[in-house]
């Protein structure tokens, strides 16, 4: 078993991968239902489903309220996430669920001998680059979901299994974008 | 059986935050199982080498809409207090646009990258910045945008309602599209496998 501290030292590294290599990814149709029922629960239990983009909203707003508090009040779309300051906006549902996202995905990654300090890219990109490209992306992609009121969790997933209307066409949206844009994108991930 | 548990004031507001600490670790070990704390395997779904992402997110869809579809049937769930947002169709379709190309450049969606984070790439950290990034940048030009935001408001639209159908025939429609939808992945992954190897069919 690793330590944790040793994750990421390189020294570790070398020898851990000769004794543990990554195991393969699960079948992801068992992955799918697993994920499904993770949902129904949430469902069944809260009357609401998965979340992710919304828990940085409220990360956010409350960073800007820290640092501009009279600012923050006069815009509509952080206040709503600030309240009236009675409560403290990081004690919310998103933001919990997300921090057990991080949890869950660590263990996951742990005992499969995943957790790795890597960039993830094709070969015919700079790591740099690459980089560059994450940050725009995700850029891209806070400013959409915020467009959208949900990401791929809060939407397509929520959504899709509640068969909201706005959820599907969202859906059919994110699909249409990135195969559009697949193309441009090659040299980064073939 | 009077579902959802929490409308029924079952448990309090501090116990529902526990809820959704276990709900979220029940939602990144899926995650990161299906690999996608690896934005290589999330991106080569829009290359039509590795479809996992489409299997694994329509057979989540069409597992929790079984469920809550028979929960509804048997009269344990109350379909009005599940919440879900209402329909802004033009904000919503230009958002998720604008979401599928942050996607294939930025590798990850927002739920994805907080696995490839924790999971030590470096990549999915620095997305995660960009996602506060971009929440940061919508949120200062709101007042500009906010007309457009609140355009095309339908309401709380329900798609059987919409279509003028039942819920068990949308339902049915559903599953069989995902069913289509395995098939043609499967037959493509092949198809791009051998074209990758050489073996022209």
């Amino acid at each position: 078993m690793m330590s944790i501290t040793g994750i990421f030292s390189k020294n570790n590294e070398a020898v851990q991968e000769k004794v543990h290599e990554p195991k393969p990814y699960s079948n992801p149709y068992l992955v799918g239902i697993g994920l499904g029922l993770v949902l129904l629960a949430s469902f069944v239990i809260m009357g609401r489903g998965l979340g992710a983009s919304g828990a940085f909203s409220s990360i956010v707003a409350t960073g800007v309220y820290q640092l501009a508090p009279d600012h923050t009040v006069s815009n509509p779309y952080f206040q709503e996430y600030v309240g009236d300051g009675s409560i403290n906006p990081l004690k919310d549902w998103l933001v919990f669920e997300v921090l057990g996202v991080f949890v869950g995905g660590l263990i996951s990654g742990l005992i499969a001998h995943r957790v790795k300090k890597t960039v993830e890219k094709g070969d015919r990109i700079s790591v740099r680059n690459r980089l560059i490209f994450a940050f725009i992306g995700g850029g891209l992609m806070g400013f959409g979901a915020k467009l959208a009121r949900g990401c791929t969790s809060g939407q397509a997933l929520t959504g899709g299994a509640l068969l909201n209307l706005g959820s599907w066409a969202f859906m059919m949206m994110v699909f249409a974008g990135a195969y559009a844009m697949a193309y441009f994108m090659r040299r980064q991930w073939t | 059986m009077n579902a959802p548990f929490f409308k029924f004031d079952m448990f309090s507001f501090d116990i529902s935050l526990v809820v959704a600490f276990i709900i979220g670790i029940g939602f990144g070990f899926a995650l990161e199982r299906g690999g996608f704390g690896s934005a290589r395997i999330l991106a080569s779904q829009f290359y039509f080498t590795d479809m996992r992402v489409l299997k694994v997110m329509f057979s989540a869809i069409v597992t929790a809409m079984l469920g809550v579809f028979f929960f509804v049937a048997f009269g344990w769930l109350d379909l009005s207090l599940v919440y879900y947002t209402d329909t802004n169709m033009i904000p919503q379709v230009v958002g998720g646009l604008i979401l599928g190309v942050g996607f294939v450049v930025g590798g990850y969606c927002p739920g994805t990258s907080c696995v490839a984070a924790v999971t030590g790439r470096i990549d999915g950290a620095l997305y995660l910045i960009g996602v506060m990034a971009g929440i940061f940048i919508f949120g200062e030009l709101f007042p500009l945008i906010e007309n457009f935001y609140s355009s095309t408001d339908m309401g709380r639209v329900f798609l059987p309602d919409y279509l003028g159908m039942s819920y068990g025939m949308v339902v049915l429609l559903v599953v069989l599209m995902a069913v289509g939808a395995f098939a043609a992945a499967e037959w493509g992954e092949r198809k791009m496998a051998a074209k990758k190897s050489g073996v022209v069919k």
